[in-house]
Parts: structure tokens; C-alpha cells; sequence
């Protein structure tokens, strides 16, 4: 009797759940678009660009430099055993283009900028701020959620980019000046064997699908949230752990489909 | 009475398996204050919703400015709460990323085609009714509580609709900002021609200005007319809710055990 | 004021991603040096490719000159056929040159080097390379060094 009552409750979970992507697909496919009365003009979207990218690059870059040089001196460390020093600077930038890149880049967005964005909009939800934009008839979601949507799915690349580059110099920082490996030895080696489209591209695709599902996840959020100081707090928690959780389970997906000829 | 400004009938609304209103006829006279009391959670907001168009009745219809509600495609119904409705929310909702001016502004900007120079003198208009045409410049979260209701309040008049909700206006406000909020619903009601609907727990400011009082309990009307009618009503429950009598109908105990039994047996 | 501060850092912010793309192009992936310029194709037979994959660099003297462009296996006389993109500028190379797949290091990555023979006519577009070494195999190596020593005990 209680293992029924157990599974009836983990399959109103699962109905719920069901029915709230059902409600995070409308309102992305609804929200992509813009236009209509009081929506957001492009003066919103540079503002959210702004608060979203402008203000995510100091950890973006400290953290870049930071799990670069671990890199470098984690790889100086392994590859010695093996003499392959020579191979570092190919291995510092695989590893942040393909991976670390895309994926810690994101983590850390999906904890600074997702959080953020998801207790504005939920605060704004509390104040009844949504609903009085409907009642003047205006859509909600035209003018608060697509620009922050769009500036979330332009600037996570955009930091991404940046991360890596800051990662692979930090290496060479670490690889070069700190444990002695050849300069050569280090960027040249890396020249030829990273390539433009394979992995530098490859790795900025990641981020495009990234910059759109964690911002999708923390715009839902917010707007789906429980208009009270408890469901503000409860969303906020939410963003962070299922975006971090689909970019894990994403990365494994689109490096499997993109690298691994699964 | 003059014609209604809107009229419900047959009115039936389910939060789940809770029916919020049953079978729910009223009818709402155009011109005039209306304020609509009741116990905590007898759905007065969920009321002003229904008649605002962002809830839908499970059964009857909601008639306003003669039009069915159900009946109006998406757009019509857009245009409506556009041209003739204006709504005064509990904290004011007002935006916060917009200053005073640019809220009141606001729908001025998104609905119309006119001149910055004619929204400005609109706006400035609108703000010295309220009395805060000086605060102008100022950022909500700059405001205080009152202060942030009568920009709502402007916001709401700007574009000189012909119904205003106001929900819960006087929640939470000193003596002197609900003085002010009384003298400037009563007034924009007869300086615009308004219908106003008032939805609020404060018994003592409602039946000050109301024209009509309607008492919502259970689901249903248990009393409508003017302030003095109903405090005079044969429906006990009407004059506990008006005297603001702390037993009665409303019971003051949560149902509980025999008292004397409880205690004894925590003794054992 | 502050609006144009915003716009201002926000039109920094994307210039500067887009100047980490560009650098990467160039700085890390190296992709001016090669596959620019124009290449002519060069083909050859092997037994065994003992993990030369695509991409690997095709060098004389130790000087890189093309990459592998595609790999495949020839059905009808089984064997792995590799089609190379040499560089224009060496145009010279005889018809009788060899190709060997090598290591780089101990545990580096395979490569195909060329050895330029003696004849006068040389490979054009198209063109195969007829004498080809196999990549060593570690295993065949360590056979041959246990069969030799068997050997010599008896």
C-alpha cells in the first residue's frame, strides 16, 4: 500500500514535471520573437547584455587564468612521467577549447547571471509588476523576457571565448615561465594540432546551445516561480541546480554527437 | 439604480477542487464607488481578475461595459482593458527599471502615437492630481510606500479609462498617505466619471467613500447596498464583517476538542 | 549619461570577444600557416597504417610539406590507401619517392616522410607513390627479437 502511494506520488511528479516543460517550451518559442506593443526595444536588449555578459567578466576571466595555470602545472606533472612535455601546450588548449571552455564557462553563468536573472524576474512577479503590464496589454514576456533571453544566448559565447583564451595563455604562463618548457615546444606544437573549425568552433557551438538552455532554464524560473519571498529564494536555488545539471548531461551529448562519432 | 457597468451571472470559478465562487450574480453600478468586502480569502482579487479578463469563469459569464468577456477574441479583449480599464495593484507594481515619469508615461508611450511634448504635459497632468508632480524624476524604489500608490494611481488614470480596481488600496498605509488615497479615489471618481471598484478589508475608509458596499462570504453575496443599509442588515454575518465584531458567524475559535479535556489530557 | 556607458561597455564587451576568436584562429589553432596556399594531391598504398590518422603531417628532411587529407581502405587489393595535399612549392619530387610512415618521440603521433629519389620525371596531381613502408609495429618487433633469440639458443 505505501509502495503504491509512493508511486503514485513519484508519477504526479513526473505529470508535473511533464507540464512544466510543456509551460518552458511555450514561453521560450513565445519569447524568442519580438515585436508587439510596450515590448522591448534594442536600448533593453544592450542594458541586459550588459548586466548579464558586462558584469559575468571578471570571474569569467579570473576563473580562466585560474583553471588554466592548474592545467599547466597538472599536465607538466603527469606528461613528465612520460616525456612528453612537448605535448602540454596541445593539451592545456584541447582540453579548455573542447571542454573546460564551454563547460565551466557556463557553470559559473549559469551562478552568477542565471541566478540573477531568475530572482529579478521573480521579484518582479511577487510585485505584481507581470501583471500589471498585462493588465495595461502589454505582453509580459515580450518585454521583460526576450531581451534578457537574446542577451543571455549572445554572451555566454562571447565569454566563453574569452575563458578559453585567458585559460591557454595561463597555461603557457604556468608551462613556460614557472616549470621551464620550451615556448616553441609549447605553442607550436599546439598550433598544429588544434584546428580552427574541429575545435575552436566545435567549442563556441557548446556555448551558443549552453547560452540558450541556461538562460532558458533561469528566465522559466522566474517567471514560473511561486510569487513569495519563499519561491523567490526556491527558484533562485532551482536555476542553478538544473542548469547545471543539463550542462553536464548536454556536454556529454553534443561532445559524444561533435568529437566522439558516437 | 443606473445601468451596470458590469454584470456577472451564473459566475462559477474552481481553484482546483475548491469552488472560489458559486453561481455568483452581480451587478455593479456604472459611476458610482463600489467596494467589495469579505473575509481573507474569499477571492476578492481572484474577483477582480475574472473581470479583468487574465482569468477565465469555469461557468456563467462576466458582462463589462455591456460586452461578454468570453465572447471577445484576444486582440478585442487587449484593446478593451487598454481603453477602459486601469488597475491600482496592491504595492503600487510599479516598474522598477522606470522612473515616476517614465511609469506614468508608460502606457501613454506604448499605446499611443502621440508627441513627447503632449505625453510630457499628459503626464505632468496626471502627477499633480496625485500631488507628486515634483517627485517626477525620482526612481520607485526611492518612494515611499504612499507615495508609490498615487504614481500607481496616476499610472492608472493615464489613459483616462472608464473603470478603475483598486485592490487593497488602503493596506498598509499611515493615517495621512490613506487621508490622501481616500480624497483622490473619491475625487478622480467624480472629476473622470468613473466606475470604481474597491476591494478592501478597511471597513471604516470603504463605507466613508463607497457608494455601495457588496459583502462577498462562502462563494456568494451576502449583502449589497449602500454602507448604511448594511449595517443595519438582518444577516448576522453582514453586521459582525461591518461592526468589525471579533465573534459571531466568523467563528473566533478554530474548531478544536472540549477545552477542558485538552488540557487534562497533556496532565496525564 | 550613464546609458552611454553601458552602450560603451557592452560595444567593448563584444569587440573583445571577438578579438579571443580571432586570436585563437591564429595564435592557437595555427590556422594561417598551413592549409592556406595552394596543394596538388599525392597518393599511396600501404600494409599496415599502424594509426597514421587524418591530418597528419606529410615531411621531407623533417620539413613539414602537406597533411593527409583522406584515408580509405582499397577494397579490391585490400590495403589502406592514403591521399595526400602537398604543398605547390614542391613540385620537384621524383617519381621513384618514397613514402614511410614514422613515429614522432616514443609515443608521438605517426607522420608520412617522404625520401626524393633518383629519376628525372616527377610526381604530378594525381600521381601514386609506388614505394611505400609500412609503419613498424611494436608487436612484430618484439616477435622478431624473441624468435631471434629462440634461435640462437638452439
Amino acid at each position: 500500500m505505501w509502495l503504491f502511494k509512493q508511486l503514485q506520488a513519484f508519477g504526479q511528479q513526473g505529470v508535473r514535471a511533464m507540464e512544466a516543460m510543456g509551460r518552458a517550451a511555450f514561453l521560450l518559442l513565445h519569447s524568442l520573437t519580438w515585436g508587439g506593443p510596450g515590448s522591448a526595444t534594442w536600448r533593453d536588449l544592450v542594458k541586459q547584455i550588459y548586466s548579464v555578459g558586462v558584469l559575468s567578466l571578471l570571474i569569467i576571466v579570473v576563473a580562466g587564468f585560474f583553471v588554466g595555470m592548474v592545467l599547466g602545472l597538472q599536465g607538466f606533472t603527469i606528461l613528465s612521467n612520460f616525456g612528453s612535455v612537448s605535448a602540454l601546450g596541445t593539451l592545456v588548449s584541447l582540453t579548455i577549447l573542447r571542454e573546460l571552455g564551454p563547460v565551466v564557462t557556463a557553470l559559473l553563468f549559469a551562478g552568477r547571471a542565471g541566478s540573477a536573472l531568475t530572482a529579478e524576474i521573480s521579484l518582479m512577479k511577487a510585485t505584481e509588476q507581470l501583471s500589471a503590464m498585462e493588465m495595461m496589454g502589454v505582453d509580459p514576456l515580450k518585454r521583460v523576457i526576450t531581451p534578457r533571453l537574446w542577451a543571455g544566448i549572445i554572451s555566454l559565447p562571447i565569454l566563453t571565448a574569452l575563458f578559453s583564451l585567458v585559460g591557454i595563455f595561463g597555461g603557457a604562463f604556468v608551462a613556460v615561465d614557472l616549470v621551464g618548457v620550451d615556448t616553441g615546444a609549447y605553442w607550436g606544437n599546439m598550433q598544429a594540432a588544434v584546428q580552427f573549425y574541429e575545435d575552436v568552433v566545435k567549442g563556441l557551438i557548446k556555448s551558443v546551445v549552453f547560452g540558450v538552455v541556461v538562460t532558458w532554464i533561469a528566465v522559466y524560473q522566474g517567471y514560473d516561480s511561486v510569487p513569495t519571498s519563499e519561491g523567490i529564494g526556491k527558484a533562485t536555488t532551482q536555476t542553478v541546480v538544473i542548469s547545471s545539471l543539463a550542462i553536464l548531461g548536454l556536454d556529454f551529448v553534443l561532445t559524444a554527437l561533435m568529437f566522439g562519432g558516437i | 439604480m443606473s445601468d451596470s457597468y458590469i454584470s456577472m451571472r451564473n459566475l462559477s470559478f474552481y481553484r482546483g477542487e475548491r469552488a472560489i465562487f458559486k453561481d455568483l450574480s452581480l451587478d455593479l453600478p456604472r459611476g458610482k464607488i463600489t467596494a467589495i468586502m469579505g473575509p481573507s480569502g474569499t477571492g476578492k482579487t481572484t474577483l477582480l481578475r475574472l473581470i479583468g479578463g487574465q482569468l477565465a469563469p469555469d461557468a456563467g459569464e462576466v458582462r463589462v461595459a455591456g460586452r461578454n468577456l468570453q465572447s471577445l477574441s484576444r486582440t478585442e479583449m487587449l484593446t478593451l482593458r487598454r481603453e477602459r480599464m486601469g488597475m491600482l495593484f496592491q504595492a503600487g507594481a510599479l516598474f522598477t527599471d522606470l522612473s515616476v515619469f517614465d511609469n506614468v508615461a508608460f502606457p501613454l508611450r506604448t499605446h499611443t502615437k502621440l508627441p513627447e511634448s503632449m505625453i510630457r504635459d499628459l503626464v505632468l497632468m496626471k502627477l499633480e492630481a496625485v500631488g507628486l508632480r515634483g517627485a517626477r524624476d525620482l526612481m520607485p524604489a526611492q518612494l515611499s510606500g504612499g507615495m508609490a500608490r498615487r504614481v500607481a494611481l496616476a499610472r492608472s488614470v493615464a489613459m483616462d479609462p472608464e473603470l478603475i480596481m483598486y485592490d487593497e488600496p488602503f493596506a498598509g498605509l499611515d493615517p495621512v498617505s490613506m487621508g490622501m488615497i481616500v480624497k483622490l479615489i473619491r475625487g478622480l471618481n467624480q472629476a473622470l466619471g468613473l466606475t470604481s471598484l474597491l476591494v478592501s478589508h478597511d471597513v471604516q475608509e470603504s463605507c466613508s467613500i463607497a457608494d455601495y458596499v457588496c459583502v462577498l462570504s462562502g462563494g456568494k453575496v451576502i449583502g449589497f447596498g449602500t454602507p448604511q443599509e448594511l449595517k443595519d442588515s438582518d444577516n448576522a454575518e453582514v453586521r459582525q464583517f461591518l461592526r468589525g465584531e471579533p465573534d459571531g458567524p466568523i467563528p473566533f475559535h478554530f474548531p478544536a476538542s472540549d477545552y477542558a479535556q485538552d488540557l487534562l489530557a497533556g496532565a496525564n | 549619461m550613464r546609458m552611454r556607458y553601458i552602450e560603451l561597455a557592452v560595444g567593448a564587451f563584444m569587440v573583445v570577444g571577438i578579438v579571443a576568436v580571432v586570436a585563437m584562429a591564429f595564435r592557437v589553432s595555427g590556422l594561417s600557416s598551413d592549409s592556406q596556399g595552394s596543394t596538388y594531391v599525392l597518393k599511396a598504398r600501404f600494409e599496415n597504417l599502424g594509426g597514421l590518422t587524418d591530418r597528419a603531417k606529410v615531411s621531407m628532411a623533417g620539413v613539414t610539406i602537406g597533411r593527409v587529407n583522406k584515408i580509405y581502405l582499397d577494397p579490391k587489393r585490400y590495403e589502406a590507401v592514403v591521399e595526400m595535399s602537398i604543398s605547390k612549392n614542391m613540385n620537384t619530387l621524383s617519381k621513384d619517392t618514397s613514402a614511410a610512415i614514422m613515429t614522432a618521440g616514443l609515443l608521438g603521433e605517426k607522420f608520412i616522410a617522404l625520401s626524393v629519389g633518383a629519376e628525372d620525371e616527377v610526381l604530378k596531381d594525381g600521381d601514386w607513390i609506388s614505394e611505400t613502408q609500412s609503419a613498424f609495429m611494436l608487436e612484430d618487433m618484439i616477435g622478431r627479437f624473441i624468435f631471434n633469440n629462440q634461435g640462437k639458443k638452439e
